[in-house]
């Protein structure tokens, strides 16, 4: 900061402006409304100055891009170096229907794969288990065995591409299944980049696709930590989320502190097993969510990597800057598009991107503008990624390492979400931990309230929502609908009992046997077996069900 | 019906989907506008809500799916509470749902059928219609 003599000058000179200029000004035309907001409902004054941020030292709290505590960037040149990666969430239908739509994305410059399963996938079901009626293919692909990873990977080089896989409380199994794909090809499994999300807190507090009870759930999770450090070591064990949770309604306040506590609890969790920090650390990944608020969004990435690399090398004691490094990928707001005027949403996503990029993400997704009913069809998923390049070749925004720092404005919200995350960390703490504050229900519950808060300042028009709530047109939307072919259901089927006629029963029955007895034995790792199972040819559904039957399953609390 | 009664409702997350922003949202509109809500939680089967429904003595349902799983779960429910006798509770289901899936629902006994951006104020308005359409 410029020394206190400046900044008392510029305070006297910032004094009478209030009393002449502004005064004046707000005699002959008023402000628009008393009190403005972010998309968060956070305060916004009416200017920021240097004043804001006297007292701080932009060495300790920026420091230099690629450097502690890393506000700046995780790289020092950023994307000068090497744009983010391109990677489109993607999966619909049966293997062959999103293998299709795989080469599609990268026929059009996507650089990176990203999974979206199916909601029985997703919940350890087969396509063929009672529950899983109705649910085909609908919200993602299914996967229900190795052979369905072999089709969806069909003539995709896995062995240089990165592949994402959004799959949470059965991660271990369908990561198994991805090496075992890679295994049956003749990848070594040393060679493979990607990551599982693997984030089961974030279940329990938003997405709600948990299976087991948390401990058991978390469990498993360092339970790939450690076979990943092993056996995978390009891999990301785990990717964190904040996405899901402001998807459920949390502020950007809350989508920041909730995540950094999970992630803090995981590393808890691995320094218990007797994990060494700096073994598992570098490669723990995050995934944040990029709402409509420009400035509100691109602070909240700030401060996270400067809370993660504080916490990491203090708290942890780690010693690698590798492992202080919070690494991010990031989507647009799925929750903020608009099934009216859906075209609009394009603009939207634009926003929201260019927040992420300013932000410093690593890698990034952008909604189509469809998805406010459907997955999306070829041509909004092809503008959506268009959007990506426009900003990366087009925009200028990739040609220096945070533009926007220093901004008085920029500075002080990443200051404000970050004390907003250190009080919440300390109302977690008091609460027992992470575990503690889900039992009791009261992560879920701020975040319903912030969800029901927004929902009314929509309804009184205190948000002004384009196409929602003002500059409405009465006219029919014109999306053009994407449907999951009933012969795709039928083929799924038909794999799933050739699976189960043709393979080894003895084989199938030990590797189902040997998984039994190393969940209940809380020493042994999981993956190993889970993965004997996977070449046995044993069913998503299956290992899921020995699971089940070993860790039971949980209920949530109930509350609105 | 005497003018103290106040209206029931059940709000159910039928099927596997997890998102359950929208129907807590609704919920918590329903009980702020004076009705009784009973909230079943996720991964509902219909026969769950159907037996919830007739055990709590509900005037109406509200169903939340947006995984698209709808075509397969409103309708059952409708059907599993004919079979029970119990056809005069009305059911509404809202969520992810194609255009043309709508007409399709009314058809197969869904009252109504509220798409994302619905005015809350319109979903609480037709729940006080529906339970005092039914306690009359």
């Amino acid at each position: 900061m410029s020394d206190s003599e400046d900044l008392d000058e510029l305070e006297s000179r910032l004094r009478k402006w209030e009393t002449t200029t502004l005064k004046d000004a707000l005699k002959a035309l008023p402000e628009r409304r008393k009190d403005f907001v972010t998309t968060s409902s956070r305060s916004v004054r009416r200017l920021y100055t240097p004043l804001d941020l006297r007292g701080k030292s932009f060495a300790d709290r920026l420091g230099n891009p690629g450097e502690f505590p890393f506000t700046r960037g995780i790289h020092p040149t950023m994307y000068r170096g090497r744009l983010w990666t391109m990677r489109m969430f993607a999966g619909y239908g049966s293997a062959e229907d999103t293998n299709r739509r795989f080469k599609y994305l990268i026929a059009h410059g996507e650089t990176g794969l990203s999974v979206a399963f199916d909601m029985p996938t997703l919940y350890g079901y087969d396509t063929d288990a009672p529950e899983a009626k109705g649910e085909f293919g609908t919200c993602g692909v299914a996967v229900s065995s190795l052979e369905d990873m072999q089709i969806l990977f069909r003539d995709i080089d896995v062995g240089s591409i990165s592949t994402s896989m959004t799959i949470n409380a059965p991660a271990d199994v369908v990561w198994a299944m991805y090496l075992g794909m890679a295994e049956s090809r003749g990848v070594p499994l040393p060679k493979l980049r990607g990551t599982i999300q693997n984030d089961i807190l974030k279940e329990y507090e938003a997405q709600k696709e948990w299976i087991f009870p948390p401990e058991q759930s978390m469990r498993l999770v360092v339970d790939t930590f450690e076979f990943g450090a092993q056996e995978a070591p390009q891999w990301n064990t785990i990717s964190i989320s904040g996405y899901h949770i402001r998807e459920a309604g949390a502020t950007a306040g809350q989508e920041l502190a909730f995540t950094l506590a999970n992630g803090m609890e995981y590393v808890r969790w691995g320094v218990d097993r007797g994990l060494k920090v700096d073994a598992f650390a570098p490669r723990l990944s995050f995934f944040f969510n990029a709402h409509n608020d420009l400035f509100e969004e691109i602070a909240k990435y700030r401060a996270a990597r400067r809370i993660w690399a504080r916490e990491m090398r203090d708290t942890f004691g780690a010693k690698s800057p590798r492992s202080w490094l919070l690494r991010t990928h990031a989507q647009t707001a799925g929750v903020s598009l608009t099934a009216q005027q859906p075209e609009v949403n394009i603009v939207r996503t634009t926003i929201q991107a260019l927040a992420a990029v300013l932000g410093g993400t690593q890698s990034l997704h952008t909604n189509s503008y469809d998805e406010a009913y459907q997955v999306p069809n070829e041509k909004a998923v092809r503008i959506a990624l268009r959007t990506q390049q426009i900003l990366a070749h087009e925009s200028g925004v990739a040609n220096t390492v945070d533009p926007l720092g220093g901004s008085y404005y920029l500075e002080s919200l990443t200051d404000e979400l970050e004390e907003e995350a250190y009080r919440y960390f300390d109302r977690i703490q008091d609460m027992g931990g992470v575990i503690a504050a889900i039992r009791k229900g009261f992560i879920q519950q701020e975040i319903a309230n912030s969800a029901y808060r927004y929902q009314r300042e929509i309804e009184d028009k205190e948000r002004i929502i384009v196409g929602v709530n003002d500059f409405v047109v009465d006219e029919q939307p014109e999306v053009e609908p994407l449907r999951v072919a009933p012969a795709s259901l039928k083929a799924q089927l038909e794999r799933l009992r050739r699976i189960r006629s043709g393979r080894d029963r003895k084989k199938w029955e030990r590797s189902l046997d040997g998984l039994r007895k190393a969940c209940e034995d809380p020493e042994s790792n999981t993956m190993p077996r889970i993965l004997d199972a996977v070449r046995a040819r044993a069913t998503l559904g299956e290992i899921c069900g020995v699971m089940r039957e070993v860790f039971g399953v949980w209920e949530e609390p109930l509350l609105y | 019906m005497s003018m103290a009664k106040k209206i029931r409702v059940l709000m159910a997350k039928p099927g596997l989907d997890g998102h359950d922003r929208g129907v807590k949202v609704i919920a918590r509109a329903l009980r702020d506008a004076g009705m009784e809500v009973i909230y079943t939680g996720l991964r509902q089967t219909p026969e769950d809500i159907v037996e919830a429904a007739i055990q709590e003595d509900v005037d109406a349902i509200g169903l939340s799916c947006l995984s698209g799983a709808h075509m397969t779960l409103f309708p059952e429910v409708v059907t599993l509470l004919k079979k029970r006798r119990a056809g005069d509770i009305v059911v509404a289901g809202g969520g992810i749902i194609p255009e043309e899936d709508i007409p399709k629902l009314k058809k197969a006994g869904i009252k109504a059928v509220f798409g994302p951006g619905t005015p809350l104020h319109d979903i609480v308005a037709f729940f006080e219609k529906a339970g005092s359409a039914k306690g009359a």
